[in-house]
């Protein structure tokens, strides 16, 4: 299990990491692992905005539909359009290509309230028990 | 308290992902994921354990005529060692569960789905004649099932050439790593493979034997989980009982009329009569989807704007490498060609019904 250390993390599963003035989304290896073989990804409209906590989308695995969450306020920007023909990039590599959206952030704050990689492999922990 | 297959710790071991199922706990997947197992059974062979299914044993001197009786298909004509699928319907023709049946030497045996082996048992309890004797061994009987198009040359392997020569939808006792078995040329994946019956207490020894055969013989070879079993039945247009079938639902209306010898007599067969004379309200159809989105069991279906029925299973569809979907529709519309949309999340997915099946099974 991966808990890359360059991204921050929310107890839903989404990593955000921050590239210039925009926030990159996706959710965590944890999350892919425990979803299973993911075959749809279904992303927002570009040019729309969401609250922290706002569903943006939803990623359907083999085994069920799961809703995923904003980790920052703001405006989409880009969404990952390579999902579309490649869900399962999502579970080879969710900190990378498997990423889902890009985001304007509208508090530069919320970022920061983050989770780090450390407390987010202990915050899993916990869930495993 | 979930029951255990005698494969559990097996299945622990070799990091399958347990869920429950039908008052089991079952391997779902294994590492390599469900999509993954589905493309190794249609390219090589998978391992399935699928020892929560039941199994009811029958003797008797009038057993032919009884399970005749109660079962749609035609028991009467089996050979010894043939076996056939058949529906358990109420007198209404509503299906009480799906089963295969076997004739073996001293015996009968219907293997029926694990959510309905109690239901069943009762069911045919309250129909048993005096001369008959019904006996449900499913805690002592394991089943493994062994598909994939390599499936049988590896069975052959370890058993001395003896799989090949059984005829599709026939059995053999056979001799297995020194237990012995049951072994049907059967399956629900759509691929050649055996299903083998044993004693549950052998079932590791037989299960490690055909993986160390297959690394032998390096034939590709891992286990499946259910996760895969489900899309791999669903390709070939294998019905799963509390999707295609209920007990509201008939043969009729879930196209397994050639499962169904109306021109004999079985509790339900009047009522089928009627359905196929006049006709049925809703029929099962296969639907494509051309937008993206995963039908899942219950969404609904419309039709102009209109809904018009719901869906029965759907997924992603691995070797058809589509969106695909069964579904209830009112007969008129559960025609190839017929447009219509699934809803999902509240949008309106385009699909439209196509030729069944998906996939056509390797053996046919």
């Amino acid at each position: 299990m991966k808990f890359d250390d360059k991204v921050k993390y929310q107890e839903s599963h989404e990593w955000a990491r921050k590239e210039g003035d925009t926030v990159v989304v996706g959710i965590s290896d944890y999350a892919q692992d425990s979803l299973g073989d993911v075959v749809y990804v279904e992303l927002p409209e570009v040019g729309t905005t969401r609250k922290k906590g706002d569903p943006f989308g939803v990623v359907e695995s083999v085994k069920a539909a799961s809703d995923v969450y904003m980790p920052v306020a703001g405006e989409i920007v880009e969404v990952n359009k390579g999902l579309d023909d490649n869900p399962s990039t999502v579970n080879e590599d969710p900190f990378g290509a498997g990423w889902l959206i890009k985001v304007a952030p509208s508090d530069a704050g919320e970022y920061d309230g983050l989770m780090s990689a450390a407390d987010y492999q202990e915050y899993t922990r916990g869930l495993d028990e | 308290m979930l029951k255990e297959t005698t494969l559990h710790g097996w299945h622990m071991d070799n990091g399958a992902k347990m869920a429950e199922f039908a008052g089991w706990s079952m391997p779902i997947q294994y590492r390599p994921g469900p999509i993954e197992e589905h493309r190794l059974v249609r390219r090589s062979v998978g391992l399935f354990d699928v020892s929560h299914m039941g199994q009811l044993l029958f003797r008797g001197e009038r057993v032919a005529a009884f399970l005749d009786s109660m079962l749609s298909n035609s028991i009467a004509a089996l050979g010894p060692w043939q076996s056939t699928y058949a529906l358990l319907c109420r007198e209404d023709g509503g299906v009480l569960d799906d089963v295969f049946v076997y004739r073996l030497p001293d015996h009968w045996m219907v293997v029926v789905n694990a959510a309905n082996t109690a239901k069943d048992a009762q069911w045919f309890r309250a129909h048993l004649p005096g001369n008959v004797a019904m006996e449900d061994r499913s805690d002592e009987t394991a089943m493994i099932a062994v598909q994939g198009p390599h499936a049988v040359p590896l069975l052959d392997a370890l058993t001395g050439g003896k799989v090949s020569p059984i005829d599709r939808f026939s059995a053999a006792g056979l001799s297995l790593a020194g237990v012995s078995c049951t072994v049907g040329r059967t399956g629900y994946t759509g691929e050649d493979g055996v299903e083998i019956f044993l004693p549950a207490r052998s079932a590791l020894e037989v299960w490690e034997a055909v993986l160390a055969q297959a690394q032998r013989q390096q034939v590709e070879c891992g286990p499946a989980g259910l996760a895969a079993r489900d899309s791999l039945r669903f390709e070939p247009g294998f019905p799963l009982y509390g999707h295609e079938l209920t007990e509201e639902i008939s043969p009729i209306q879930a196209r397994l009329t050639w499962a169904c010898s109306l021109d004999k007599e079985f509790v339900g067969a009047q009522a089928l009569r009627r359905q196929v004379d006049e006709g049925v309200p809703t029929r099962l159809a296969t639907v494509r989807l051309s937008d993206r989105g995963v039908p899942r069991q219950g969404y609904r279906v419309l039709h102009q704007g209109r809904p018009v029925g719901s869906v029965a299973s759907g997924m992603y569809a691995p070797t058809v490498d589509a969106y695909c979907a069964n579904v209830y529709l009112p007969a008129p519309l559960a025609r190839t060609g017929t447009e219509v949309h699934i809803e999902i999340r509240n949008q309106a997915k385009q699909a439209v019904v196509v030729k069944r099946p998906l996939y056509t099974p390797a053996y046919r």
